[in-house]
């Protein structure tokens, strides 16, 4: 949490252009250098619970964008009224209401689109990502910053599950949204004449970790700078 | 303004509940009609699929929302009745009745006479019997329609559904590779004992040639819910075993 911690002491400057340097390193770092999964370490649960495809890890990454947003914004214009004492209560109020209304809604408006959601609500709220940027970022950060901050964050997080599960659904079902890609392995058929076999430890949440770990060694050996001096 | 003080902060947490409380029962008493609305047509929709009405496009989709009420009236209308032991009544106040509750009102009295819905479709002079079950996955709660042929001896139809399982997983069992497979079950055994069907592991019959077996394969990664679909299915159609009886 060193490196977090440290932002919420930036000064807010004033009149700045919306996109300005600072502000597009706000939205771009999180996609790589600052990743929250690979480099924050946030948000692993999710990341190991919902990669098995990439239908669900797409989802998974608009909603945790629409909500990390808003969320952000929310925060960061309470910032200056939420005594510091219950703001981890105040917080967690904010992103559980966000996402039941919007779970509401769109039951009565989108009911197809809610089931399809339905399973990532309890998920989407217990997020540390969210919370984290919540508290390092949201509580110390007007608003735009906040939400360049909080879009930025939860599409590096979407980026990495569907990385991860682009892997896992390829080698252990042999499929990419649901479609076969390799041949049919009842069949026998495409790669699978040739004796290939789907891995269906893949399948399960610890390869899920395993993924993540390899992403995270190619990461750091490709950029020295980010491994910590110990 | 002192944010610190302890009387602020006891103002603020309760100004924050009343807000958001009635924020959000604002949304849900403003929604409720439209839901509810939503909620019958997926039941409709449920019961279709799993007597083979779907989706004229694509047999792996429901029949689209607006037409559910029309094609539900066509291959159901009235025939739904509440079975209780042995008898039924023809009511169409079937449609309301929720397993969940009572399973809750079975829970709570051991001697409550549970009222058990059952719908009779009709396609192509073909008849279905759908029963609509309950049980638990490995984080919450399964359910589905599952429908049998005029002997009660297979099944000839089945959908089910899960409010939380694992995406990718335990969520399969809505997926159409691993609910096809019930289709043509048995539910006897050779003995003719009521067997139920069983989801399970390494039946050596993965594209599920055997429909005798009382078997279908389990999914990878998914055991409770797999065993979870097995013991509701199981408990789901023997409830209306001395009904159907009546019927042979």
């Amino acid at each position: 949490m060193a490196e977090v911690t440290e932002e919420v002491a930036k000064v807010k400057e004033p009149k700045e252009p919306l996109f300005s340097k600072k502000n597009r390193k706000l939205l771009i770092d999180p996609l790589a250098d600052n990743n929250p999964i690979t480099i924050q370490v946030l948000g692993i649960c999710s990341a190991l619970a919902i990669t098995a495809q990439l239908k669900p890890s797409i989802v998974m990454a608009i909603s945790v964008i629409f909500v990390m947003g808003a969320g952000n914004v929310v925060i960061s214009l309470m910032r200056n009224i939420i005594p510091s004492k219950i703001r981890i209560i105040v917080q967690l109020v904010v992103v559980a209401a966000l996402v039941i209304v919007v779970d509401q809604v769109l039951k009565a408006f989108a009911y197809t689109l809610s089931k399809e959601l339905s399973v990532f609500i309890g998920l989407i709220i217990t997020n540390c990502i969210i919370m984290g940027r919540f508290e390092a970022f949201a509580l110390g950060n007007g608003p735009w910053t906040s939400f360049l901050d909080g879009i930025g964050n939860a599409a590096g997080y979407g980026l990495l599950l569907v990385v991860v599960a682009f892997f896992r659904e390829l080698l252990g079902s042999g499929t990419l949204f649901g479609i076969k890609v390799l041949g049919d392995p009842i069949e026998k058929t495409g790669l699978y004449a040739l004796g290939y076999e789907n891995n269906g430890f893949m399948v399960l949440a610890p390869m899920a970790l395993i993924t993540v770990g390899i992403i995270i060694w190619i990461q750091r050996s490709r950029n020295k700078s980010l491994i910590e001096d110990h | 303004m002192n944010t610190e003080k302890n009387s602020y902060t006891i103002i603020f947490a309760i100004a924050m509940v009343v807000v958001v409380g009635s924020l959000l029962a604002f949304t849900a008493s403003s929604l409720k009609d439209r839901i509810s609305a939503n909620k019958r047509t997926e039941k409709q929709q449920n019961i279709l699929f799993a007597m083979g009405v779907t989706d004229s496009n694509d047999p792996n989709e429901f029949v689209p929302a607006e037409q559910a009420q029309e094609l539900f009236d066509k291959y159901v209308g009235e025939e739904q009745y509440i079975v209780t032991g042995s008898t039924a009544e023809k009511t169409n106040s079937a449609f309301d009745i929720e397993v969940k509750k009572e399973n809750d009102k079975v829970k709570q009295d051991a001697d409550y006479q549970r009222k058990m819905p059952l719908f009779i479709g009709e396609k192509d002079g073909k008849k279905y019997y759908i029963v609509p079950m309950r049980g638990n996955g490995l984080w919450d709660a399964i359910w589905g329609y599952v429908s049998l042929d005029n002997d009660f001896k297979s099944i000839q139809g089945a959908f089910f559904d899960h409010k939380g399982e694992t995406p990718g997983l335990g969520a399969n069992i809505k997926e159409s590779f691993f609910r096809d497979d019930f289709i043509g079950e048995n539910i006897y055994d050779g003995s003719g004992s009521y067997q139920g069907v069983t989801v399970k592991k390494g039946n050596g019959d993965p594209k599920n040639e055997r429909k005798d077996d009382n078997a279908v394969d389990a999914l990878a990664g998914a055991t409770i819910t797999g065993d979870g679909v097995t013991a509701m299915v199981k408990k789901g159609i023997k409830m209306y075993l001395p009904y159907f009886e009546t019927l042979k």
